[in-house]
């Protein structure tokens, strides 16, 4: 069955590259190279080393803003899910956070703090903050009650309830809002590399389609997708491997 | 709320109904008027109940009556809006080292082995961990799990995961152990099995069971005095103490004609309350 | 949040950030952060203007379309891939991926193929929403209950009376699900879209603004996409609870 399973999806992968082969041997359109271009100009960029530059040029924001929304929204989650008075004051502004389409705040990020790093990491941090937030509060909020009651018939101290049982029952779904959250940024990144400054990977595909060549537009373009979905299904597969067991365990299985 | 020695220590282990006096050292748990309200709404309405050193006193009745919510507050977990409990003759106004708590759906941390969720009651105490685990591993043993200590919960049937939250609460060695419908969520021959392991509990063990469940038959096998209690407002409507029913064998007992009476007796008591 | 036994609405305290931003604004600190009351003094002038008009009236009509064309591709494909293994087993991969990929990625590809203008937008929208919509679907009518299944064969309903009448309505809690997250991330892809694509709609409005620096329009523009965007997401999220009553019990 594993063989079926991988012929299929070789399969797949097979007709949607031929589709893509065929439909630029056509061509659909002057902007559209064939598969084989595409590929022949990401190698070309990956040996002359200019891909490999390009990535460390965009991953220092990616990098940066989300270890910032990280620590930030990680801590800020659990205080929300903690104190009642504090999910009163900030749980409203990560709620519209999360459904307002934030991207527009960026011509006013770049008014404020120009146009270098300080604006992209922020960018970063906005898309990818009202997540790891709003999970890892609601997390809190929904660990077993019995929990915690056993914590406490167990004199458990308010600090150890919190330490030991609220935040390992509360850590899969924290994660996961990492997960979310750096999906996030990878958009936020990408963003404000197209629209504040070309730098990095940005700047490949801006350049090379200002130049007309679109091949090697389309291999940076598919490059970093490939790049976000494997990183994360690395993160998925982490995920999996470390918390298998923690959210089954309880009586209503 | 330091554990101090039991100075009544000479009670006859187990045979409870020898000690049905109404002297107020023989309770290990007195809850004397209490009463209970969310909002408007009243849970218990000043409830007064004994429950005797070294005994099992079941606490049954139809669905909503307040069983769990009395033993939560005798647990320390929920606070009375009014009345007071005693245990081992002092006031308690929070959960303490005599009493130990086995929870309906387990309560077991996902994340951590059979070993540590019953070494954790003495995690929390601050017992050394080569000692809470040595502890742990003869608890584990007792209750028959010996060889799981590095299993997760997932990975246990749901009898085993109540033998862990069993574990967990002996390791303690609490006077007052409190179960709330500890065997509802496992199927019904694991659950006679419970039922047989816990009459030799308590006639092994030195400790005061106070038992909720909502089977009669379940009561009236396992207590040496039930506890019937009846809804809207709660109330203790009757206490029941089998005679001779403890010095039967446990396979015996569910054929014994007092046992069956008392099971109708109490069906009676209680059907019209049942919707 | 209780105060003096009172409960305090849940979004009440929008109102004291409200009045922190006043306060803010009135001290001047910042040039870029006009106070609130000359914020929302500017947001009903700038409503009136034809700039505006014109800019929500393309917005609208992009985030619609985007929408429509998510929704009706959307749920036939992930209802199909529920149905059909062999189906399924192709397309989930791909589905996995653009769910998890940087779209805004794409919007170049999107602006060489199909021009700077309203026809890139709607496919930026539509390639936000959709594949969470499919994947809601599949998995709606992948958890169908086999009982519910065994029910319909066995009061003998035709193929299509078990589709219509069984199979599409034990799916709709989750494929409004999808929905409603789909439609959240259209409105996040229509304004990406036309930032980068800056010469339609909001994105052309927010060019103006910021070239000119008007603070104030430009924060009465974004209040208003936001205080929408807000409101359509818990207009789903209300309609959705009204339909969840039956996903609970079954």
């Amino acid at each position: 069955m594993a063989n079926r399973s991988l012929f299929l999806k070789l399969l797949s992968a097979f007709v949607v590259f031929g589709a893509w082969e065929i439909a630029g041997r056509i061509p659909v359109s002057y902007a559209f190279p064939t598969f084989f271009e595409s590929m022949a100009a990401l190698f070309k960029m990956m040996f002359d080393g200019s891909l490999l530059a390009a990535y460390a040029e965009t991953l220092k924001p990616l990098a940066i803003g989300i270890l910032i929304s990280a620590f930030l929204g990680i801590a800020i989650g659990l205080w929300i899910g903690l104190s009642g008075w504090f999910d009163w004051l900030f749980s409203p502004i990560f709620i519209v956070m999360q459904a307002a389409p934030l991207a527009a705040l960026i011509p006013l990020l770049v008014m404020m703090y120009g146009i270098g790093l300080t604006s992209k990491v922020f960018v970063v941090c906005i898309m990818a903050m009202p997540v790891i937030v709003l999970n890892t509060a609601g997390a809190v909020r929904n660990t077993p009650s019995s929990l915690t009651e056993m914590g406490k018939s167990f004199l458990a101290s308010k600090a150890e309830v919190i330490t030991k049982i609220i935040v390992p029952a509360a850590s899969p779904v924290i994660f996961s809002g990492l997960r979310l959250g750096i999906s996030a940024g990878f958009i936020g990144a990408i963003l404000s590399e197209l629209k504040i400054t070309p730098t990095g990977v940005g700047d490949i595909i801006t350049y090379s389609r200002s130049i007309a060549d679109y091949a090697t537009m389309y291999a940076a373009i598919f490059s970093i997708i490939v790049l976000a979905v494997l990183f994360l299904n690395f993160l998925e597969k982490i995920e999996k491997f470390f918390f298998a067991g923690n959210v089954r365990g309880y009586a209503s299985d | 709320m330091l554990q101090t020695d039991n100075p009544v220590q000479d009670l006859p282990a187990g045979h409870g109904h020898s000690v049905a006096s109404s002297n107020s050292s023989a309770n290990a748990v007195s809850v004397r008027n209490v009463s209970k309200n969310y909002g408007t709404v009243e849970a218990l309405k000043d409830l007064s109940l004994e429950f005797p050193k070294g005994q099992l006193t079941s606490l049954l009745g139809p669905s909503g009556c307040g069983k769990t919510t009395l033993l939560k507050i005798i647990a320390g977990l929920l606070e009375p809006t009014s009345g007071e409990i005693e245990v081992d003759g002092r006031s308690v106004d929070g959960p303490g080292p005599d009493r130990a708590f086995v929870f309906q759906d387990f309560a077991l941390l996902p994340w951590a082995s059979v070993l540590r969720n019953v070494s954790f009651g003495l995690e929390l105490r601050g017992v050394a961990k080569s000692e809470r685990e040595d502890i742990a591993a003869k608890y584990i043993a007792d209750v028959g799990l010996a060889g799981f200590e590095k299993s997760y919960p997932h990975e246990l049937s749901g009898g085993m995961r109540q033998r862990v939250g069993l574990a967990r609460a002996l390791s303690v060695d609490s006077d007052v152990l409190l179960m709330d419908e500890p065997f509802s969520a496992v199927d019904e021959q694991t659950r006679r099995k419970f039922q047989e392991d816990l009459l030799s509990l308590v006639a092994n063990e030195n400790k005061t069971f106070i038992f909720v469940t909502h089977s009669i038959e379940e009561a009236v096998y396992v207590s040496d005095q039930i506890a019937i209690l009846l809804p809207r407002p709660s109330r203790v409507s009757d206490i029941i103490r089998p005679s001779g029913l403890r010095e039967k064998d446990s396979r015996s007992i569910r054929r014994d004609p007092e046992y069956l009476d008392i099971v109708d007796e109490i069906w009676e008591s209680l059907r019209s309350y049942v919707e | 949040m209780k105060v003096f036994g009172i409960r305090l609405p849940g979004m009440s305290s929008l109102l004291i950030w409200g009045l922190l931003w006043e306060i803010f604004g009135r001290s001047g600190l910042s040039f870029f952060v006009p106070p609130l009351s000359d914020v929302i003094a500017t947001l009903f002038e700038v409503i009136g203007t034809p700039a505006f008009q014109k800019a929500l009236y393309e917005t609208g009509y992009a985030f619609v379309a985007g929408v429509f064309f998510a929704v009706s591709i959307g749920i036939p494909t992930g209802i199909l891939m529920g149905k059909n293994r062999l189906l399924d087993e192709l397309l989930l991969p791909w589905v996995n991926i653009f769910l998890s990929a940087p779209l805004t990625a794409l919007v170049p590809v999107l602006m060489v193929l199909f021009g700077f203008g309203m026809k890139s937008i709607i496919i930026t929208t539509t390639l936000f929403a959709i594949w969470i919509i499919i994947l809601n679907a599949r998995a709606g009518v992948m958890q169908i209950n086999r009982s519910l299944v065994e029910m319909a064969h066995s009061f003998g309903a035709t193929p299509w009376a078990a589709f219509t009448k069984v199979y599409f309505w034990a799916a709709l809690p989750e494929i409004l699900g999808g929905v409603r997250i789909g439609i959240i991330r259209a409105v996040k892809g229509v304004i990406i879209g036309q930032l980068l694509i800056s010469i339609v709609g909001f994105g052309a409005l927010f060019e103006l603004y910021s070239n000119n620096f008007l603070m104030s329009h430009f924060w009465a523009v974004l209040l208003v996409l936001f205080a929408m965007a807000f409101t359509i997401s818990e207009v789903l999220a209300y309609l959705e609870r009204r339909v969840s009553y039956y996903a609970a019990k079954r």
